[in-house]
C-alpha cells in the first residue's frame, strides 16, 4: 500500500500514565529522593493485611493516609464516572474485571509482558495489570485519567473498524489475546495513520499470542488503517 | 430426497470458500465471556497453595489461621497429609474468599509442612537418571546390521527436544455454581461433554444430568484441557461448602508449572545410505521424560520415512519436571525433529540435496508417497529452493549465514464420535446443536457452513449451538478429531431435517420429495427453477411443529470423512554467527487435509502452527533448577513466546482439488505444527555448517555448536 506519511517512531507503552498517579519514573525518583521509608509505605499494600493494619498506607505526594482496607474511588471509564470501593493494592485490570464487569481486558501474565490487558489511558496504550486503580482515580477534587476499554470503543452490537478488520483477516483464533491487540492497534492507529507491516511489527511488539495469529494481525492493522483514515472511528 | 454425501466442490456455495469465523465479532469486540470473564452474582474467588518442592510428602496442613482471615468462606484440601506431590507447583490446598486479593492472602497463611523427598528434574541423559528409568520399547525390524554393512555412507548424531509447556493464554480453571443439587461449571475445557461424568465419578454430584458445563469460547488448550482437573473438583467443592459460586483460575506461574508439560525426547541415531541416497538401516537409542509416571510412550522412529531395517530402543526417564499432558500432535514434533535431522545430516555427508534425498526414498513413506512428492515439489517452488539451496555451510563472507531446511510429517485426524441435532422451525429458523466446543480452530464456523450449505441458505440464517453439555454428546477436541466428527454428524443431521421438510413441501409443488432441492433460499424442483417456493414459505407448512434431524458420525468407516494426511515444510533462516541469533526469514507450509470446509480458518490453523513451531524451535524450554527442583521461567518474561516481529514471511498452500477433496474431511489442528522444529533446525545446520543438536536453537547453543564445529 502507498505510504502517505512517515509515522514517528512508535512510542513505548507507558506502564502507567503520567498524570495523575504514580508513573514508574516518578516512583523511581521518589524512592531515590525519600529513601527506604517511602518504599516501605508504598509496598505496604502488597503485604498481608494483618501485618499492614499497623502500617497505614500513605498515597505518596498527597499526604493523605488511606488503606490498606477498601477505599471508595471514582474512575473515568469510557466517558462515565464509575464509583467503586477497592483496596489500594487492586490493579486497574482487576478493578475493571472483578468490580465493574468490564472483562474485555484479559488477565494473562499479570506482570506487564503479554499485553492481553491493554487498554487506553489518556490516549496511550497501557498495560492495566501494571497500574493500580487508585493511581488513575479522581483525587483531591481533580478528575482522574481518561480510561478507555474495548467495551467503550463502540456501542454494544456495533463493530469498531479495527475489530472488524481482525474478523475479516482472521487475526484471531482462541481470541483471548485479541481485545489487547485491538486496543494496542486502535491506540496506535489514532496517531499513525498509514503504517507499513514493518512498523506494525514494532507497534504491536508488546502483545503476545499463543495460537499464532500474527500473520492475520499484520494484515488486519494495515487494513484497519485504510478504513480508519482520519483517526478515531 | 437430499443426499447426505458431500456435493461436488464446484457446486458448493459455502464449502471450501474463505469465510470469516462466526464468533469473530464476539471475540474482537471483547464482549464474549470466557470462563475467566464469568462474574456470577455473589461470586467468591479461589486461590491455591502449591508445593514449592519437586517431590515431597505432605506431612500436615494447618488452615486455621487462613480460615480466620477477612473474607475467607471455604477451604478445601486437595492433597491430604500423607500423600505425595510430584512437581513444584503441585496443588495442595484451595481457599475461597470474597475478593481475589483476600483469597491470595489467605492462601499465603495456610501452613503446609512437607517432608522433602529426592527429586530428578534433569532428562538430559538416562545414564545419569539411574533407577529413575524404565525401558519402554525395544524392537528390531529386518536386518539392520546387514543393512549397515551394505551402506556406503553412515551418519551418526544426537538430537533432542526438551520439555515445554502449553502456556494457554486463558489459564486453566472454571467458575462453579450450585443451585440445589444442580451444578453449573463454566469451564475452560476441550471436553464439554465429558466433564459431567468426571464430576460424578469424583462423587461431587450424584448424576451427570445435574451437571451442566458451559464453554461458549475458550482461550487455548493445545491438549492440556481435557479433564476437570483437581482444581476443577476443588472449585466445585468450595462452591458447595460456601453455598456461593466460586471462580478459580490458575495464576500464570502455576499455569506454567502445573498445567501441562510436553514430554521431551532425545536420541542417538545411526543411519546409513547408498551413495545414490537410498536409505539403508536405522538404529536409535532414545529417551525422554513423560513426567513422574512415564506418560508419553515410546516414539515410532524413523518417522514417516519407514526405513525397513531398523533397531530401536526407548527408555523413559521418570522426572519431577511436571505433569505430562498431550501437546498438539503428541510425540510427532519430537519424532520428526529426530528423524529429519538425522536424514539431513546424512544428506549433508553424502553431499546430496535433502529434498532430493526425500524424493529418492519417497516410497518408504507408504500410502501417502504421491502426496508427499507433490507437496515437496510445491514447497520447493514456493521457497524457490533450487535457486537458493547450497551445500551445508553458507560460504558467503560476513557474519550472517543463510540456510534452507526441509521436513515432512503426517497425522491421522479421523473424526471422533459426534452427535448433532438439526432443527428447522416453522418460522424458517435453523439450528445445529452439538455438545462440542470451539478451541479457536473454527469448529463453530464449520458446523454453520455445513448446515447452511445443506439447506441452501446463507450462513447468517443458521444458528450454531455448541459449548453446552446439554446438547447431544460429542467427543473431546484433541488429536484433530473434531472437524471430522462434527462435519459428518452435522451433514447427516441437516440432510435428515431437510428431507423431512421436503416431504412436507412436496405436495404443494406437485412433485415427489426426491425431485426437490434446497438452493439459494428456495425449495425448488430440480431442473425447473420456476417451480419453487421460498424457504420461509416452505417452513410455514410445518404448522406449529418444528422438525429435527438427527445425525451421528458413523462408527467405523464413515464415507464423509477420512484420515491420514501428509505435509511438507521448508524454512529459510539467517543466523548471526557472532551473536548466535537465529531468525526465520521465511517458512513455506504445504498441507493436505482432504475436503476443506472453510479455507480461511484452515489456512489460519497452518499459519498459527508455523508460528507456534517457530516459537518452540527458537524459544521454548521449561528450565528447571536441579538444586531446588523448581521451574526457573514460570512467567512470560522468561518463558518466551514469539512476538509479531520475531519472524519473517509465512507462505501457506493447501492441497485441494482432485485427489484430495473426494477423501472427505480430515483433521488439521496437529499436522502443520510437527515439521517446523526439524525444518528450522535443518536450515540452521545448512547455514552454519554444523548441527545444533537440541531445540530450542538459542544463541548460546548456536555459539557452542559453532565452536565445536570449528574444532572438528
Amino acid at each position: 500500500m502507498a505510504k502517505l506519511e512517515h509515522p514517528k517512531d512508535s512510542e513505548p507503552k507507558s506502564e502507567s500514565p503520567k498524570s495523575p498517579g504514580l508513573g514508574r519514573r516518578d516512583f523511581v525518583k521518589l524512592v531515590g529522593g525519600t529513601g527506604v521509608a517511602a518504599t516501605a509505605q508504598v509496598l505496604a499494600g502488597h503485604q498481608l493485611p494483618a501485618a499492614a493494619t499497623t502500617v497505614p498506607e500513605e498515597v505518596v505526594g498527597s499526604g493523605k493516609v488511606i488503606g490498606p482496607g477498601p477505599v471508595p474511588m471514582t474512575l473515568r471509564i469510557n466517558g462515565q464516572a464509575k464509583k467503586l470501593t477497592v483496596e489500594p493494592r487492586v490493579t486497574l485490570l482487576d478493578a475493571l474485571r472483578n468490580h465493574l464487569d468490564l472483562t474485555g481486558a484479559k488477565k494473562v501474565c499479570d506482570r506487564g509482558t503479554c499485553g492481553a490487558c491493554t487498554i487506553i489511558v489518556n490516549g496511550k496504550p497501557t498495560y492495566s495489570c501494571s497500574v493500580l486503580a487508585i493511581e488513575v482515580a479522581d483525587r483531591d477534587g481533580k478528575p482522574g485519567a481518561e480510561i478507555r476499554t474495548i467495551e467503550g470503543l463502540v456501542p454494544e452490537g456495533k463493530l469498531h473498524p479495527v475489530s472488524g478488520s481482525f474478523v475479516e483477516n482472521d487475526a484471531q483464533q482462541c481470541g483471548f489475546c485479541t481485545p489487547g491487540f485491538v486496543m494496542s492497534c486502535t491506540a496506535y492507529l489514532e496517531t499513525h495513520r498509514s503504517p507499513t507491516i514493518e512498523e506494525v511489527k514494532q507497534a504491536l511488539g508488546g502483545n503476545l499470542c499463543r495460537c499464532g495469529t500474527y500473520i492475520g494481525v499484520r494484515n488486519a492493522v494495515v487494513d484497519a488503517a485504510m478504513s480508519m483514515k482520519g483517526g478515531r472511528a | 430426497m437430499a443426499d447426505y454425501h458431500w456435493p461436488p466442490t464446484d457446486k458448493c456455495s459455502l464449502i471450501g470458500r474463505r469465510i470469516s469465523r462466526l464468533d469473530g465479532p464476539w471475540k474482537s469486540s471483547g464482549r464474549i465471556k470466557y470462563s475467566y470473564d464469568v462474574n456470577r452474582p455473589n461470586m467468591l474467588h479461589g486461590k491455591m497453595v502449591f508445593s514449592p518442592y519437586a517431590h515431597a510428602k505432605v506431612v500436615s496442613i494447618d488452615t486455621s489461621a487462613a480460615e480466620k482471615m477477612p473474607g475467607v468462606k471455604a477451604v478445601e484440601i486437595i492433597t491430604e497429609p500423607g500423600k505425595e506431590v510430584f512437581w513444584a507447583g503441585h496443588e495442595v490446598v484451595a481457599v475461597a474468599a470474597e475478593t481475589e486479593e483476600q483469597a491470595r492472602d489467605a492462601a499465603r497463611r495456610i501452613q503446609v509442612r512437607y517432608e522433602k523427598l529426592p527429586h530428578l528434574v534433569s532428562d538430559v541423559s538416562p545414564e545419569k537418571a539411574g533407577e529413575h528409568t524404565k525401558q519402554l520399547a525395544e524392537q528390531t525390524d529386518g536386518n539392520p546390521d546387514q543393512a549397515f554393512q551394505q551402506a556406503e555412507v553412515i551418519s551418526e548424531g544426537e538430537y533432542g527436544v526438551p520439555v515445554i509447556t502449553h502456556c494457554c493464554l486463558e489459564a486453566h480453571g472454571q467458575v462453579a455454581e450450585w443451585d440445589g443439587d444442580n451444578l453449573t461449571i463454566y469451564a475452560s475445557t476441550q471436553n464439554v461433554s465429558g466433564i459431567p461424568g468426571e464430576i460424578v465419578r469424583a462423587k461431587i454430584a450424584d448424576s451427570a444430568d445435574k451437571v451442566r458445563v458451559l464453554t461458549p469460547v475458550m482461550g487455548g488448550g493445545f491438549g492440556s484441557k481435557f479433564g476437570a482437573d483437581t482444581w476443577g473438583l476443588a472449585c466445585a467443592r468450595l462452591a458447595k461448602k460456601a453455598g456461593r459460586p466460586v471462580k478459580m483460575m490458575l495464576e500464570r506461574d502455576q499455569e506454567l508449572m502445573a498445567a501441562g508439560a510436553r514430554p521431551s525426547m532425545y536420541a542417538r541415531v545411526k543411519v546409513g545410505a547408498k551413495k545414490d541416497g537410498t536409505l539403508m538401516g536405522w538404529t536409535s537409542e532414545s529417551w525422554g521424560t513423560g513426567g513422574p509416571d512415564a506418560q508419553g510412550g515410546a516414539p515410532s522412529i524413523p518417522y514417516v520415512v519407514r526405513i525397513p531395517d531398523r533397531r530401536v530402543r526407548h527408555t523413559t526417564v521418570l522426572t519431577n519436571i511436571g505433569p505430562a499432558r498431550a501437546w498438539r500432535a503428541p510425540n510427532h514434533p519430537q519424532m520428526c525433529l529426530i528423524t529429519m535431522s538425522a536424514l539431513d545430516d546424512l544428506a549433508a555427508k553424502l553431499g546430496m540435496d535433502p529434498v532430493e534425498m526425500l524424493q529418492k526414498n519417497i516410497q518408504m513413506t507408504g500410502q501417502l508417497a504421491k502426496t508427499y512428492s507433490a507437496e515437496l515439489e510445491k514447497a520447493a517452488e514456493l521457497m524457490d529452493w533450487k535457486k537458493k539451496c547450497h551445500p551445508r555451510g553458507d560460504k558467503t563472507p560476513g557474519p550472517i549465514k543463510k540456510g534452507l531446511g526441509v521436513s515432512i510429517h503426517t497425522w491421522g485426524g479421523a473424526g471422533h464420535a459426534s452427535n448433532c441435532n438439526c432443527t428447522i422451525q416453522p418460522d424458517g429458523s435453523v439450528s445445529a446443536s452439538l455438545g462440542s466446543q470451539d478451541l479457536g480452530t473454527g469448529t463453530r464456523t464449520v458446523i454453520g457452513i455445513i448446515t447452511a450449505e445443506t439447506m441452501g441458505l446463507p450462513l447468517e440464517a443458521v444458528n450454531v449451538n455448541i459449548g453446552d453439555s446439554k446438547y447431544p454428546p460429542d467427543g473431546a477436541s484433541g488429536g484433530s478429531t473434531t472437524v471430522g466428527g462434527v462435519s459428518s454428524s452435522t451433514r447427516r443431521a441437516a440432510t435428515a431435517a431437510l428431507n423431512q421438510l421436503l416431504e412436507k413441501v412436496a405436495p404443494s409443488l406437485d412433485a415427489k420429495p426426491e425431485e426437490l432441492e434446497a438452493v439459494e433460499g428456495k425449495i425448488r424442483v430440480k431442473g425447473n427453477p420456476g417451480r419453487a417456493i421460498s424457504w420461509k414459505q416452505a417452513c410455514a407448512k410445518l404448522g406449529t411443529t418444528p422438525i429435527t434431524g438427527v445425525g451421528q458420525r458413523q462408527r467405523g468407516n464413515d464415507d464423509l470423512i477420512s484420515s491420514g494426511v501428509g505435509g511438507a515444510q521448508m524454512a529459510e533462516v539467517s543466523v548471526d554467527t557472532e551473536t548466535g541469533l537465529v531468525h526465520v526469514d521465511k517458512m513455506v507450509a504445504v498441507q493436505d487435509c482432504g475436503l476443506i470446509i472453510d479455507l480461511k480458518t484452515a489456512e489460519s490453523q497452518v499459519y498459527g502452527a508455523c508460528i507456534m513451531g517457530i516459537t518452540y524451535s527458537l524459544f521454548e524450554h521449561k528450565i528447571m533448577d536441579e538444586q531446588t527442583g523448581r521451574c526457573l521461567n514460570a512467567d512470560l518474561e522468561f518463558y518466551k513466546l514469539a512476538g509479531i516481529g520475531d519472524f519473517g514471511e509465512i507462505v501457506v498452500h493447501m492441497m485441494t482439488g482432485t485427489g484430495y477433496d473426494e477423501r472427505g474431511v480430515i483433521g488439521l489442528g496437529e499436522p502443520p505444527v510437527i515439521s517446523p522444529g526439524a525444518a528450522i533446525s535443518n536450515a540452521v545446520a545448512n547455514a552454519i555448517g554444523v548441527r545444533v543438536p537440541t531445540l530450542p536453537l538459542t544463541p548460546d547453543k548456536v555459539l557452542v555448536a559453532l565452536e565445536k564445529g570449528a574444532v572438528a
